[in-house]
């Protein structure tokens, strides 16, 4: 069953010059029991479709379904099932934590025994207790972070959506996020995350949607989008004779195979299929059409290069941005 | 409406024990109307017998004023908590919980509101060591008149607060709003002293009407004719204030 599945959801803004499409249309479909990786640059729609999934604004146009309710006229029950970590987290910095965890349950309707006890658990899950009756605002990053996802949890939601879980963590704050999320998805949980951060979204999602001017602009798992996106990078370091440079592009852009060919300083940057098949037949190209191949380096896609090839930005600048 | 009150007393007792922890502002709640029941109210003594000045002694006519002023003014700033709150992602966090939303914001106004209760008892006992006689059965009746006021204007505070985002700003607009208001009110010194143009425009102002009930109620006319005007008046801007505050909240994003 699908725990998101949207059609042609869209949100407009009223700005005072004309109306602004934040986002255009967006099909999404995320499975049951995945870790789901939400990418854009900012400005992109990717903060306004994380809002309208949440129930936290209206959609101008299209549907959406979120644990097989209605996200327009079921927004009661949606907001039953889904568990949501804002990016500012939303804990109330003057309440301990175990203050924070017990009301948010309670506000889920669990009962006042129901809702510590469930604290008292998700406490020693996340490795809460030596501070987890003092207030949230002496919290370090990491352990605010951990408090947000825990009373995200507190009513066992079916699907989690957590908007840049680990943005601004030390890397040993993000690896026990990661951990956390992984055991989620063992447990059956569904996660929709949003990141900025390219080993996260390799390493920790299953499946990803890139969102560039309010669309989809590819969709698919890590792997699939590189091969599907970026093909294989093949960087040759050649000397080329006055004229040999053109037969040598000319030869290769015959090739089936050849997706894009780019002229670096110090030779050519091709971006093929299969590299490691096709890397034998470049190498007998170059020498035929008379020029010297100094050094080749093969290598694979990042999502990086991905990003890059769909947003024409880098994930790293937005990441400062 | 079980889920409606469950939801009030939930975020009343969270709103509270985050006041409790901010002491300061307790205090700084408590200290204005001591300054100006010990600071200010002495001078009206001597005004006492000038042609106008209403009957029932200086802090009879003063104390209900004061009291007035404190709902007004105090609650206005209410909602400093709510920029904050804002900015952190609270807000955006409760709205994800199926928390009631009118709910959500009587529980939060209800802390002001005792707090507004705790000032308004400060004023009344100093009141009383200084000089201060009223009806007791009219100053129940302004507390209950008190307590509209102030969730009216608590209430617009918080929606101005969603809008403006800024407290800064929030404090201008309630400044810019209230000050006139009250100095056209009579809550300082009473309008019969005020020349004929500033009183018909005081005849357009809602907390005229609310400081003419309050010292009513004071003097123990419980049916004069202001009383009735000023609960209409506030319990129908407090329940127009109650219910824009509760849209603005649906709607509120950083």
């Amino acid at each position: 069953m699908a725990m998101i599945e949207t059609h042609k959801l869209a949100k407009t803004f009223k700005a005072r010059k004309g109306a602004v499409e934040a986002v255009r249309g967006v099909d999404l479909q995320v499975n049951e029991g995945e870790i789901f990786g939400f990418l854009g640059p900012n400005g992109a729609g990717k903060t306004t479709t994380m809002r309208m999934l949440s129930t936290l604004l209206d959609p101008t146009s299209g549907q959406a379904t979120i644990c097989g309710y209605d996200l327009r006229r079921e927004s009661g029950h949606v907001r039953d099932q889904i568990g949501y970590v804002g990016q500012k987290g939303g804990a109330e910095a003057m309440e301990t934590g175990r203050e924070n965890l017990v009301l948010q349950g309670r506000l889920y309707g669990m009962s006042k025994a129901d809702a510590q006890k469930r604290a008292a658990e998700l406490i020693t899950r996340l490795d809460l207790e030596p501070f987890a009756d003092r207030l949230a605002k002496t919290y370090s990053g990491g352990q605010r972070r951990r408090l947000d996802i825990a009373m995200g949890m507190m009513h066992r939601p079916r699907l989690l959506i957590l908007d840049e879980p680990t943005t601004g963590l030390d890397p040993q704050s993000r690896a026990r996020i990661w951990e956390e999320v992984r055991s989620l998805r063992a447990e059956g949980m569904t996660i929709f995350l949003t990141t900025h951060y390219m080993d996260e979204a390799d390493g920790l999602c299953d499946r990803l949607a890139i969102i560039d001017n309010g669309q989809i602009v590819g969709e698919d798992t890590p792997n699939g989008l590189k091969q599907q996106i970026a093909g294989d990078i093949i960087s040759l370091g050649l000397n080329m004779q006055n004229g040999t440079g053109a037969k040598v592009k000319e030869a290769l852009h015959t090739q089936a195979f050849l997706r894009e060919l780019e002229e670096t300083d110090a030779g050519l940057q091709l971006y093929v299929d299969r590299g490691e098949e096709v890397l034998p037949e470049v190498l007998r190209l170059l020498d035929h059409n008379g020029a010297v191949t100094r050094r080749v380096t093969l290598a694979r896609p990042t999502l990086e290069d991905v990003f890059l090839r769909l947003t024409g930005r880098s994930l790293r600048e937005e990441q400062t941005a | 409406m079980a889920k409606m009150i469950r939801d009030c007393w939930l975020i009343f007792g969270s709103a509270l024990r985050v006041m409790l922890r901010n002491p300061a502002w307790v205090f700084f709640g408590l200290f204005q109307p001591i300054c100006y029941m010990l600071l200010f109210a002495p001078l009206l003594k001597n005004l006492v017998g000038v042609p106008g000045f209403p009957s029932g002694g200086a802090y009879n006519v003063f104390t209900p004023g004061l009291m007035m002023m404190m709902a007004i003014f105090g609650t206005g700033f209410a909602g400093f908590t709510v920029i904050g709150q804002l900015r952190e992602g609270v807000i955006e966090r409760l709205r994800v919980t199926p928390v009631n939303r009118l709910a959500m914001m009587i529980g939060m106004i209800s802390v002001s509101l005792l707090n507004l209760l705790a000032q308004t008892a400060l004023l009344v006992g100093i009141g009383l060591l200084l000089g201060f006689r009223p009806d007791v059965g009219g100053l129940l009746l302004l507390v209950v008149l008190l307590l509209l006021g102030g969730l009216m204007m608590a209430s617009c505070s918080y929606a101005v607060a969603l809008l403006l985002k800024n407290e800064g700003s929030l404090a201008a607009a309630v400044n810019l709003v209230a000050l006139p208001l009250l100095l056209l009110s009579g809550i300082m010194l009473p309008l019969s002293f005020a020349p004929d143009i500033l009183q018909k425009i005081a005849n357009a102002n809602p907390f005229a009407y609310a400081v003419t009930a309050s010292r009513a109620l004071v003097g123990g006319s419980l049916g004069d004719v202001s009383v009735l005007q000023g609960f209409i008046i506030f319990g129908v801007l407090a329940a127009l204030a109650l219910f824009w505050v509760t849209r603005s909240i649906r709607k509120a994003a950083m």
